[in-house]
């Protein structure tokens, strides 16, 4: 498949930035953020994205979905980036979309069509440590009747406060450090002995901190079957690693072309900044890597959507390459911008933090070289 | 079954028939790479076969059109012939900058005549170019070269030097810039010409390299005489077809390694040189992080020379992108090539007996010391891309 998007795909792009710039430009993210709102996003533009089929774009039609493709969902995710949009988009239409559909007829139709249509946010509950480490994974999940009864905690759970119901992940056996032994289960935010409290980030984003005290599950509530949680889950993980990417080639993009737009204003010397050749080679050697993260991003969008089964070495090379390049790109946007890039009044800092927290999330560059290392047999 | 699963599969049972056995393995030195030429010497009766019926079949320049000699094959078709090539492990039959540079500027720019003389036997491998562009003053900034051409009515005549022509001493013809009108503004007054090598008035001198190898040479002109017919385009204006050649030589340089090692990648060379730990993890693991990095680097990059064939239509150059893809692929072999240096130790020194194959990881990774400066230097291509690509004024003269 060649390596371009089809004309479908950039017809959803014009439409999807045409959107995001009107309804949700970068002021729309400052206000959100200045104003400390408890979720970090609009409900209400939540709703109109729902409307115009975001929410379930793959999710399959019976469930009142798209069922379009994931190539298109990390273009909505690109140029969400490219505004700093906040949405549960990733969380609810990427992340658990993809883990639903191992769900059981019952679990499918609960959610399903509640996630295309925007009624329900849902979202993953999985991390108990500061670094992404799924096996790591020590909550415990314990037959009782027909169900399981959990017990632990979880942490930053991303858009964990505007959820209505958890993915979790918790362990059935064995113990923290295997991959065996955990099961994944779709848990309603307003179950009793859950509680949650909010943690606040730096890209001013809505985090929970969860805890489980005695939560009542029943079997259907299981996705997939027991103890494979994690084979169950990495599908999505891969969607919502690959969906990060996209993010942040956005953020990356966008800041990238400010820049180069101020180094041909600014003067200094009495000249124009960006005849200083130290600036040219900086900014071509971003421009080359830019392009490379470009290249990972849309082979992981087709392979993912070809084959989710199978997605995560390419997954593990958009996410690590994209955190790298969206790392230099910020650092690289203050420093040309001097002084002035340092004050919260200009938009370099706000990527910065989005893109810092992006790169961590799911996996840091450090997490997803070393998985790739060992797919390579070194 | 598609046009293009027929395509396969007729393109699969000619390789298995044609492809000699001994072909199929990864080169071990630079003997087993066939550059064609008059005075060709094949290091094994296999290789010239190769050499003949893949040249017979036009794939050595497989998009090229047949009426040339060339494949004659689409886009897409190429695609399937490079992936079955690389299925079956097979060796390139023909390596050749008539190939990857001067055929691309000759279909481009050349006249009927031009075509039909050149360009068949350089499919068949049967003339080997070289590029005579360098001066000793006239490196980076090429435009200012000074190889003199004079109009002597019925033929030209050409005096003057080139250096570090790459396999000028081997090669039976060249492609040259030379300076046809010194009034002009630089680059106005240069053309693109070609002549034999064998001409009265040429002569070459080997430079060695720290490779301790000399592919390249000094080239001198004195009195050379070129029938006119031989001059390529339009009168002065070679500069064109100049930059147009190196848009190709560019992207060739660039991705013209996959940094693997006789078939083995980085990580595979480190893990059998130094061992791994109970978890099958290269054990030294600062070293394993870089490669990883350089592997990750490496595929990502691999995946944007496909984008750039793919977003470029068929049979066109792809412009000042060539300029990223030569930048980002030559610093990407040199990362690799330490990292391969740094996996083998102490014997990755080793210069000389059989062990080390006469030393020839350390020589390579000297070569590929060069990868950054041949076909214009990193600093250029940045200059480039600053310039042509992101819209940034050109520096001033401080
Ligand atoms: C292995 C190899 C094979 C080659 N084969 C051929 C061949 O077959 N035919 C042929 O014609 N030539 C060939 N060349 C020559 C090659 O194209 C030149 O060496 C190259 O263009 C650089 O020119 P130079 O050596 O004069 O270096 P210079 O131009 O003198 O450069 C010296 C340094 O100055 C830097 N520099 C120069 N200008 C600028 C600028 N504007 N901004 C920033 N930095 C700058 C360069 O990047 C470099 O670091 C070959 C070279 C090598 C190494």
């Amino acid at each position: 498949m060649a390596l371009v998007y089809t004309e479908e795909h950039e017809m959803l792009r014009e439409a999807a930035k045409g959107f995001l710039q009107e309804k949700s430009p970068v002021t729309e993210f400052r206000s959100l953020r200045d104003n400390q709102d408890p979720l970090g996003f609009s409900r209400k533009l939540w709703q109109e994205m729902a409307e115009m089929g975001w929410a379930g774009i793959l999710i399959e039609e019976q469930y009142g979905g798209l069922d379009f493709g994931f190539t298109g969902a990390a273009l909505i995710l690109e140029e969400m980036g490219r505004t700093l949009c906040a949405s549960p988009f990733l969380s609810s239409s990427v992340i658990a979309a993809t883990a639903l559909r191992f769900g059981s007829e019952e679990t499918k139709a609960n959610w399903l069509s509640k996630i295309a249509s925007g009624e329900a946010v849902i979202a993953l509950a999985l991390e108990e440590g500061v670094k992404h480490d799924p096996v790591a994974t020590s909550m415990t999940a314990e037959k009782s009747g027909n169900g399981y009864r959990l017990n632990g905690s979880k942490s930053y759970v991303f858009d964990g406060m505007a959820a209505d119901g958890f993915l979790v992940l918790a362990r059935s056996s064995g113990e923290a450090g295997q991959a065996d032994g955990l099961s994944l289960f779709m848990v309603d935010s307003k179950v009793s002995g859950l509680s949650s409290t909010a943690t606040k980030l730096l890209d001013s984003r809505n985090y929970a901190a969860l805890v489980f005290d005695n939560v009542e599950v029943s079997g259907g509530d299981l996705i997939g079957s027991v103890g494979a949680g994690l084979t169950m889950l990495e599908p999505a993980l891969n969607a919502g690693r690959i969906g990060l990417a996209a993010e942040m080639l956005g953020c990356s993009d966008q800041c990238f072309e400010s820049t180069t737009e101020y180094l041909k204003e600014r003067k200094q010397f009495g000249q124009i900044i960006g005849s200083f050749q130290g600036l040219q080679h900086r900014s071509a050697h971003l421009y080359s890597e830019l392009e490379l993260v470009r290249s990972a991003v849309i082979k992981a969008g087709q392979d993912f959507e070809k084959n989710p089964e199978h997605s995560g070495m390419i997954a593990s090379l958009a996410k690590a390459k994209s955190g790298e390049v969206g790392i230099l790109a910020a650092n690289e946007a203050v420093q040309m911008l001097g002084g002035i890039g340092m004050t919260d009044e200009l938009d370099a800092g706000l990527y910065m933090k989005r893109i810092r927290a992006a790169q961590e999330l799911l996996g840091d560059y450090a997490f997803h070289a070393n998985r790739f290392a060992k797919w390579r047999g070194f | 079954m598609s046009d293009l699963q027929a395509f396969q599969e007729k393109t699969r049972s000619w390789l298995e028939e044609n492809c000699p056995k001994s072909m199929r393995k990864p080169m071990r030195n630079e003997f087993d790479a066939c550059w064609g030429g008059r005075d060709c010497e094949f290091s094994s009766e296999d290789q010239k076969l190769w050499l003949q019926r893949m040249g017979a079949k036009g794939w050595t320049a497989p998009e090229w059109p047949k009426e040339y000699g060339g494949g004659g094959l689409d886009k897409e078709q190429a695609k399937i012939l490079k992936t079955e090539l690389a299925k079956i492990k097979a060796r390139p039959a023909l390596l050749s900058f008539g190939v990857w540079m001067l055929g691309p500027a000759l279909l481009k720019f050349g006249s009927e005549e031009q075509k039909k003389q050149f360009l068949p036997p350089i499919v068949r491998g049967e003339i080997r170019w070289c590029q005579g562009y360098s001066e000793p003053g006239a490196g980076s900034d090429l435009a200012s070269l000074q190889t003199k051409c004079e109009d002597k009515g019925d033929h030209y005549l050409i005096n003057g030097q080139k250096v570090w022509t790459s396999y000028a001493d081997k090669s039976d013809w060249i492609f040259c810039l030379v300076r046809t009108n010194r009034e002009a503004k630089k680059h106005l007054g240069i053309s693109f010409i070609l002549f034999d090598m064998a001409s009265d008035g040429v002569s070459t001198k080997p430079i060695t390299l720290i490779s301790g190898k000399s592919p390249f040479c000094e080239t001198f002109f004195d009195d050379v005489k070129v029938p006119k017919e031989q001059l390529v385009g339009t009168l002065d204006r070679g500069w064109d077809i100049a930059k147009y050649l190196l848009t190709h030589e560019r992207e060739m340089i660039g991705g013209s390694s996959d940094g693997s090692m006789g078939g083995r990648s980085i990580g595979e060379v480190a893990v059998l040189a130094l061992g791994a730990n109970e978890n099958g993890e290269l054990a030294d693991s600062a070293l394993r992080s870089k490669i990883a990095t350089a592997e990750l680097d490496g595929w990502a990059f691999l995946l944007t020379m496909e984008r750039s064939k793919d977003e470029a239509k068929a049979g066109h150059g792809i412009g000042a992108k060539s300029s990223m893809l030569k930048y980002y692929g030559t610093e990407l072999n040199k990362r690799r090539f330490e990292l391969l240096m740094a996996s083998k130790g102490l014997s990755a020194l080793e210069w000389e007996g059989e062990a080390s194959n006469d030393g020839q990881l350390p020589r390579q990774w000297l070569r590929t010391k060069g990868n950054s400066i041949e076909g214009g230097t990193s600093e250029v291509q940045l200059n480039i891309i600053s310039k042509r690509i992101l819209g940034l004024p050109d520096p001033k003269a401080n």
